[in-house]
């Protein structure tokens, strides 16, 4: 533990510390350009100098380890000197285009050149111009602006893990680029324009569109894939503009995923703005009191037993709870939220968490992905795997397809036959302290995904991954609208039918009516000639087939529980209104319920809440992580001999939303079929 | 004057072979196991004593710099870089003896890595030295095909491998860090020091790094003995050195000659005098374009050496002198060099990026006198905006040059000025 001095105060920090950081720990601001918290230090832009006592020169403060006895000073007139100095040298190339620049309002140039330049310019001479680059869908560029800080190119080696950007030249010619002309192949691309200090690495989509001080913020959750990021909604005038992440070191650290941050512009097309009711074969627009007299209307005198409800991918946690609650009041034990198909054993809340949870990948030392692709499927626990790989030397195992994880794995197999002998992997595992497997969700859907999630639980207790304080048994989900139907029991009650038993039974014409929440994965003659209850926000897939569609709101229009994989239950704030007549999906429950003639006893969401609280400890502690105790689950079975599958066929268009996004479209062309070679068809309704 | 048996580099001038046969003739590679056979401690004390100073530039203790390798290399090796990516302007030392001596580098890299513990050296030569390289790829071969080099090299029971390593063509991999990143493969960038390369540098491992000329005078010191090699120069400034002259003189040259030689006699007796004579001299960059030039009148009484030279504001640097006699226009030299210094910043950390393309800018136009006299202070202050605020030295020598053409002929840029002004009025 060094104990120094900085500016007369003297502290003490722990060892590794750098003098920078321990000026922040006193609350003394060092500007500072090329330094990150979570990128390595080159000490390139020079602005963070201090002065310390018996050096020759000042000392690039987020370099230096602090050491005992050291006196630093950040307020002399060395430090002023040196920064103005530095401040200045950054200027003379700079364009003084801050009116046009996206960055103008929330850039650190603007900031620190305000508080620690000049007042004035000396450069007389001819500025420098760089070609600006095209990085693809995403990133957007004027190179001009460039201060060759490399955090860009450090992200991407270091966080990212596709090192596609470099810095070319010498001197003054210096440039970032990506060598050979391409779109940067990373899900984690838009992160770029986050560490970027200054304009030239802007948002692409975001171009132009508004200025920081024009926009209301809303702290949220994102819904796109089952990590729960953490995020910040930007809206203007009830749309909504932007989303960027927000610091949650148990999540997403500080980062998000390309398809979270910018399929956004998905909300604003092919939205359900009134109800719908099919009339001579064609969706036509309803009142939302025809709309609920028709459901009610083809319910009337309908047993149980003839009615289900399916929930999507998005749908949230209050209308998965009111529409559990008015499927028991209707007589029905048909229900699941699992609309891939699968059907493992729910009994215990253990046998489908990400029981490590995302921060414990930081501890763990031995990897096992099982029919997973958590690039793909979760960039972000993808982010922190390679995190960790990076800190030691991380054994990893892979069974199921071969893919660039951006690390590297040992590959034991394609399929479930791996899963009985995992080879030189089992004495791995079995030497780690800590080891973890992750198994994709995707897996579950097959016909033997019940009799894998048993062998894979065998796995688990076999090799220790469960102990005194260490779960390693995790399940990789991608949709957090099926995390928070398993955490609210919107499964199959006692003799109901499971998603694939219901689909099938609609086409056999022994089930009559489905409520679907959202379900836009199905096709739509699975549904056979069920009378289908849409209640959703997109005119996808589940819309087209329904025979009444409920308008409801999209994750940035309500507010609302979410259950990430780990199991954790986060508050999505509502950011704009809904559009049209759309409501409140638990409202649209709940007003149904009433149509229904089975009152739910809920006027307010806080009455939900509350009832929530009460039906689980995780909704009781939002935000926190309330971990499951291990219980035995699953029934062994016999295994297929197929190999594992992706889960995710094109990671930019996965749910309604991002099918509606036109960035989404172009990130599928530009990106995805570029490097995966397929030929994904875009199909944007936009 | 330096006798002829006193001189360390028999062959500069590529009178006699280079090769192996011919330098074991001049008495290199003779009995060099007895020289190893001395131990560690011993070598690192007898070239401590000697006195000797890096020939590279920065002039630091040789023995001392060995000194600070770890002496237990059972966890991580330790590794001898050898820096001959010789690109100082004015500076042709290294290239003449790996051109015609290139085994006094051989076996001083063998000497020298026996004492730092390193089983393991690299030469890093400089891209554009291609016959040079192909002169020393074959020393290399010859020593390793005569058991010099090797498993038991010289007999001496220590391993040793030797690796010649071409550069691409950039004056920045010659500062000691950035030649590691650019042997590990990366793009030649200096990097922050601490940590210092004598605890992490090639690989992250132990390394110690020496210019060419001070590995090669090392077997004739351990034979000759530091007394010997201390006998010449003024305290702390001893031995003899490649001196390298050009510029206006009649007689360009590299010479070997004792250190603290005045620089008049340097001049007039290897390089034939000044054109025109001594009194045509204007000035001269004593070593290598980074120095600040010197102008006649300290040229007149100065000792070539580290502190003399120092004393003077300005260094002896890598020894080589650039001379101009009075037809020089000695602002535009200086634009050249600072020219030269931007082109050759690696761009990596701000000031130098930024600030060396703009004092060349700055001085493109007072070369005309297309500039305002505050701008002189203006230069100056810019200058002080890179010194010492940058990663490596590069910043510092970009301003070096410019700072003597100031402190030495401010009123001519001046007058510059103003005549531009008058005939710009006219």
């Amino acid at each position: 533990m060094p104990k120094l001095t900085i500016d007369g105060t003297e502290i003490e920090v722990a060892g590794g510390t750098s003098v920078l950081q321990a000026c922040e720990q006193l609350g003394i601001e060092v500007p500072r350009f090329c330094f990150h918290d979570r990128l390595s230090v080159p000490a390139n832009c020079r602005m963070c100098l201090v002065e310390q006592e018996k050096a020759p020169k000042p000392v690039p403060s987020c370099a230096v380890a602090c050491a005992d006895g050291m006196v630093i000073k950040t307020n002399t007139d060395v430090v002023k000197k040196a920064r103005q100095g530095v401040m200045e040298m950054l200027l003379i190339n700079h364009p003084l285009d801050c009116p046009i620049c996206d960055q103008g309002g929330e850039c650190d140039l603007q900031d620190q050149a305000v508080a620690y330049g000049y007042d004035r310019s000396r450069y007389n001479e001819v500025k420098r111009a760089v070609t600006d680059k095209d990085l693809g869908p995403v990133v957007k560029t004027v190179m001009t602006r460039c201060i060759q800080c490399t955090r860009c190119v450090r992200f991407m080696d270091e966080i990212a893990g596709t090192p596609e950007l470099g810095l070319t030249g010498r001197g003054e010619d210096v440039e970032i680029t990506t060598y050979v002309p391409h779109a940067l192949s990373s899900e984690l691309s838009g992160n770029l324009v986050d560490v970027c200090p200054v304009g030239a690495l802007t948002s692409k989509p975001y171009a132009f569109t508004a200025r920081p001080w024009e926009l209301r913020k809303t702290e949220s959750i994102d819904v796109f894939d089952a990590v729960g990021s953490n995020i910040r909604i930007d809206t203007r005038g009830g749309e909504v503009l932007r989303v960027l992440p927000r610091l949650n070191e148990a999540i997403n650290e500080e980062w998000l995923a390309d398809k979270s941050r910018l399929a956004i512009d998905g909300l604003k097309r092919q939205r359900l703005d009134k109800p719908f009711v099919r009339k001579d074969g064609k969706l036509q627009p309803a009142s939302w009191d025809e709309a609920f007299a028709a459901v009610a209307e083809r319910l009337k005198g309908l047993p149980g037993s003839r009615i289900a409800a399916l929930s999507g991918d998005l749908a949230d946690v209050e209308s998965q709870f009111l529409l559990r609650e008015l499927m028991d009041k209707l007589g029905s034990p048909h229900r699941d939220c699992r609309q891939d198909g699968a059907e493992f054993d729910v009994s215990t809340p253990t046998a489908w968490r990400f029981n490590t949870s995302i921060a414990g990948i930081d501890k763990a030392d031995a990897i096992l992905l099982i029919g997973t692709n958590p690039r793909h499927e979760a960039p972000l626990i993808n982010a922190r795997i390679r995190k960790r790989w990076r800190q030691l030397d991380l054994p990893i195992g892979l069974i199921g397809v071969k893919a660039d994880l951006t690390y590297d794995y040992q590959y034991l197999g394609a399929g479930p036959a791996s899963l009985k002998d995992l080879g030189t992997f089992a004495d791995k595992l079995r030497a780690a302290k800590n080891p973890m497997l992750i198994l994709g969700a995707g897996v579950l859907a097959r016909p033997d995904g019940a009799a894998i999630h048993a062998r894979v639980r065998e796995i688990a207790e076999q090799f220790g991954l469960v102990k005194d304080g260490w779960n390693g048994f995790n399940v990789l989900h991608t949709a957090t609208g099926r995390v928070s139907g398993l955490e609210v029991g919107f499964v199959p009650e006692q003799g109901g039918k499971s998603t694939r038993h219901i689909l099938d039974q609609a086409q056999r014409g022994d089930i009559d009516v489905i409520i679907n929440l959202g379900a836009d994965e199905i096709s739509p003659e699975r549904f056979g000639k069920a009378f289908v209850v849409y209640i959703g926000h997109h005119g996808d897939r589940g819309a087209h087939r329904a025979d009444v569609v409920l308008p409801g709101a999209a994750y940035t229009e309500k507010n609302a529980l979410y259950v990430n994989t780990e199991g954790r239950a986060q508050a999505a704030k509502q950011a704009v209104f809904p559009p049209g007549d759309a409501k409140e999906d638990w409202k649209i429950v709940r007003a149904l319920s009433e149509h229904l003639g089975h009152i739910l006893p809920y006027n307010q969401q806080a009455d939900i809440r509350k009832a929530l609280a009460s039906y689980s400890s995780i909704f009781a502690q939002v935000g926190k992580l309330v971990p499951a105790p291990w219980a035995a689950f699953g029934a062994a079975g016999p295994l297929v001999d197929q190999p594992f599958r992706p889960t995710i066929e094109n990671y930019y268009m996965t749910d309604p939303i991002s099918r509606a996004s036109a960035t989404m479209a172009q990130c599928t062309e530009e990106v995805w079929n570029v490097v995966y070679g397929a030929q994904t068809k875009v199909a944007c309704h936009g | 004057m330096l006798a002829d048996q006193d001189r360390i580099f028999t062959n500069l001038y590529g009178f006699q072979g280079a090769d192996l046969k011919s330098a074991q003739a001049r008495g290199d590679w003779d009995n060099t196991a007895a020289i190893l056979a001395k131990g560690r401690e011993a070598i690192i004390e007898e070239i401590k004593n000697s006195e000797l100073r890096g020939r590279g530039g920065a002039g630091f203790s040789t023995g001392m710099k060995w000194s600070f390798m770890p002496k237990d290399t059972s966890t991580k090796p330790s590794y001898l870089v050898i820096n001959a990516d010789e690109s100082e302007p004015g500076t042709c030392k290294d290239r003449e003896i790996i051109r015609h001596d290139p085994h006094k580098l051989v076996e001083g890299a063998l000497v020298a890595g026996f004492a730092i513990g390193a089983h393991a050296a690299y030469i890093y030569i400089r891209g554009e030295f291609v016959r040079e390289a192909q002169a020393l790829q074959r020393a290399v071969d010859e020593a390793y095909a005569a058991g010099l080099l090797g498993k038991n090299a010289a007999k001496s029971g220590w391993d040793f491998d030797l690796y010649v390593h071409r550069g691409a063509g950039a004056y920045i991999c010659g500062e000691e860090t950035a030649q590691l990143e650019s042997l590990e493969g990366k793009k030649g960038q200096p990097r922050n020091k601490p940590p210092f390369p004598a605890g992490a540098g090639l690989y992250g491992c132990p390394t110690t790094i020496n210019n060419v000329e001070t590995i090669s005078v090392v077997p004739t010191i351990m034979r000759r003995g530091a007394a010997w090699f201390a006998g010449f120069g003024r305290p702390k400034n001893r031995g003899t050195k490649l001196f390298c002259i050009s510029g206006h003189v009649n007689q360009p040259c590299n010479v070997e000659e004792a250190m603290s030689i005045p620089m008049k006699e340097l001049i007039e007796k290897h390089a034939g005098g000044i054109r025109g004579g001594w009194d045509n001299l204007l000035a001269v960059i004593p070593g290598g374009s980074s120095c600040p030039l010197l102008p006649k009148s300290i040229c007149d009484t100065v000792l070539m050496d580290f502190d003399a030279l120092r004393e003077v504001n300005s260094g002896l640097g890598t020894a080589g002198l650039i001379v101009m006699d009075k037809s020089t226009d000695i602002i535009k030299v200086i634009t050249r060099l600072a020219r030269f210094y931007a082109h050759e910043s690696c761009g990596q950390c701000t000031p130098c990026r930024e600030g060396t393309g703009w004092m060349y800018r700055i001085m493109q136009r007072m070369v005309d006198g297309r500039a305002e006299l505050h701008e002189i202070d203006m230069l100056l202050d810019i200058g002080t905006e890179i010194e010492g605020k940058t990663i490596c030295a590069h910043g510092d020598a970009s301003t070096w040059p410019i700072k003597g053409l100031f402190r030495h002929f401010r009123p001519l840029v001046e007058q510059r000025i103003l005549d531009y002004r008058k005939r710009v009025a006219a």
